[in-house]
């Protein structure tokens, strides 16, 4: 709380360097075991994306990283600390957290939305400080949402809207940014805004980004990392190019399909093969 | 920021207003200089006998009950989320009630000892809201439907007690029930003043918190706002505002529901408007209570409760359907 908490706009080799690690860790919801004895490290300045079929526990997993569910057994740990023990404050100061659906109070505009994600780095009186300020102007020039910033959040369309939430996880200046499938509900041109700013985020700062994504192709165009679970486990990790096969696509979901280099990116790209095909 | 600040400045003009009509006016009616002057310390002994024993008690218990109930009403609605969520709907003023009046009929009791009875009522019940509601993380349609049902056993209560109760006690705790501001003492004051400066500093210090409890309970956590024990905090001083209040001046109708819904409409912009919404309760209270006195009957006075619950209900409605019809978002 007491740091000065400037907005780093250098380069990202001056990012402290962090250690987000799961260790036998196990996840329940009412007494059911939804992730079991799972342990992993996050690489540090990465864009680490978990995929999964529904109800593998990919979701869990990130509550569990973010220290919004409490595990049943084991620790999740940051540089070396239980994130249970730690004060809530000071890991927010390091960890960011988008979930799936947050909520806007009605009428708020979307400058003071964005201005709320400055709240870990805040004391008792709430003084609003020079680096808040200009944290903020950074997360609207970052998500490009700074033309929108007087406007109401209920006047956006689903794309800015997201992009705007973005903003507000980025004005809490974390150094690891975890989110809850980040493009869920949005066409496909604001997918690649949405991911491309995150991108950009891990790029231009080196923030480590941990995100759930669905749409496996776009998944693994994005990672530098890729998480792939299935009932609660991980049963494979490394590169798309290492994650992304045909068998871990049938053992995983169930899917015969046949992976090809994606033209643009080279990545490897998901050709799924139903029935018909 | 500026448009708040200007709302405010407004609602403070009217209330000051209304508060010099409410000492002026009366079956003796005081000129403007008469009352300034024995406001401050001049006049005659019989001015200075109506101002501070019979008609600035009344008025400062009636700022002093509004604050709270407007904080109260503005805290509940905003921690649930859910407009519905005052005190007085979801049965917290009822079990305030129901303890007051158990100890105004059956124990006897008078001035200190009924405040924290309402106090004791009010807590029991929102405790039991809240267990009744938890699965899992608290949701804020359950706790409204739960409290809305045991605003209805409250009621049952009361009226058992009071039908059992002797006629000229029974007739004392229906005035109370409705809500008025006529026995309003110096010792009623003291009681609601010493309670506002416990409880005003932790309405403060909650309410950063608070604005992040709007975001949802995951966003919040994130942001590093320990959920539940915030929540709590929070209830218990929202409580404890609403029971004191009640207990000295009974469930003033409405006060507590309109008054936050009202001030965000005027200041706009998503935030708590704690300060808009108490000064909107102080403006209604008043205006009510003047009403009550002098403009609704020749002669007798009516209880301020149904003033406010009468001016109150009918102007919430006309603002959600004006509100709606402009377009914006409910």
């Amino acid at each position: 709380m007491t740091q000065t908490d400037a907005p780093q706009t250098d380069a990202p080799q001056n990012r402290p360097i962090h250690a987000l690690c799961a260790e036998k860790v196990t996840l329940n919801y009412g007494g059911r075991d939804i992730v079991s004895n799972l342990s992993v490290e996050i690489p540090d300045g990465k864009v680490t994306v978990i995929v999964g079929a529904n109800a593998c526990g990919k979701s869990t997993l990130l509550r569990g990283l973010s220290r919004l569910l409490r595990p049943a057994s084991g620790h999740v740990t940051l540089d070396g600390r239980d994130i249970h023990s730690v004060p809530s404050k000071e890991i927010a100061q390091v960890v960011g957290i988008l979930p799936q659906s947050p909520i806007a109070p009605e009428g708020i505009t979307v400058r003071d939305l964005v201005a709320r994600g400055r709240y870990p780095h805040q004391g008792w009186f709430q003084q609003w400080s020079a680096a808040d300020e200009a944290a903020v102007e950074h997360a609207l020039e970052a998500t490009d949402t700074a033309q929108l910033a007087a406007r109401r959040i209920e006047e956006l369309s689903g794309g800015q809207r997201q992009r705007v939430w973005i903003a507000m996880a980025l004005s809490q200046d974390p150094d690891i940014l975890l989110l809850d499938e980040p493009t869920t509900f949005l066409d496909v041109r604001h997918q690649l805004d949405a991911l491309d700013v995150l991108a950009d985020l891990n790029r231009e700062r080196g923030t480590t980004i941990v995100m759930v994504l669905h749409e496996l192709s776009l998944a693994a165009r994005y990672a530098d990392h890729m998480i792939l679970m299935c009932e609660g486990r991980i049963i494979a990790q490394g590169t798309p190019a290492e994650v992304v096969t045909a068998e871990r696509m049938l053992e995983a979901f169930g899917l015969e399909a046949r992976i090809i280099d994606d033209p643009v990116s080279g990545s490897p790209m998901v050709i799924p093969l139903g029935r018909r095909s | 920021m500026t448009r708040t600040r200007r709302i405010s400045g407004v609602l403070i003009l009217v209330a000051v207003a209304l508060a010099l009509a409410s000492i002026a006016v009366g079956a003796y009616t005081l000129t403007l200089p008469d009352l300034l002057v024995t406001l401050f310390g001049g006049g005659t002994s019989s001015d200075q006998f109506i101002v501070f024993k019979l008609r600035l008690p009344r008025v400062l218990l009636a700022i002093l009950v509004a604050v709270a109930f407007g904080l109260a009403g503005a805290l509940f609605q905003s921690l649930l989320r859910n407009a519905l969520a005052s005190p007085d709907i979801i049965g917290i003023s009822g079990g305030a009630s129901v303890a007051a009046v158990l100890s105004l009929l059956v124990f006897g009791a008078t001035g200190l000892i009924v405040s924290l009875s309402a106090l004791v009522g009010a807590l029991l019940v929102a405790f039991t809201i809240y267990l009744l509601s938890w699965r899992s993380g608290m949701n804020g349609m359950r706790f409204v439907l739960i409290g809305v049902g045991i605003a209805f056993m409250a009621q049952s209560v009361i009226g058992y007690l009071i039908t059992r109760g002797d006629v000229r006690d029974a007739q004392q705790a229906l005035v109370w029930m409705v809500g008025g501001l006529g026995g309003a003492s110096w010792d009623d004051i003291l009681i609601m003043a010493v309670s506002l400066a416990i409880l005003l500093p932790a309405v403060a210090v909650l309410a950063s918190k608070l604005r992040m409890l709007q975001l949802g309970d995951d966003l919040a956590a994130g942001l590093g706002v320990s959920v539940q024990r915030s929540r709590l905090a929070l209830i218990v001083v929202a409580v404890a505002l609403v029971a004191i209040a009640t207990a000295l001046v009974g469930p003033l109708a409405f006060v507590a529901f309109v008054s936050a819904p009202i001030a965000r409409r005027m200041v706009r912009g998503g935030g708590l408007a704690l300060v808009p919404s108490a000064l909107v309760a102080i403006v209604l209270v008043l205006g009510a209570d003047f009403v009550a006195q002098h403009l609704l009957t020749a002669g007798t006075q009516v209880p301020t409760g149904i003033v406010t619950g009468i001016v109150g209900a009918p102007y919430l409605l006309w603002l959600i359907s004006t509100t709606n019809r402009e377009g914006r978002a409910s």
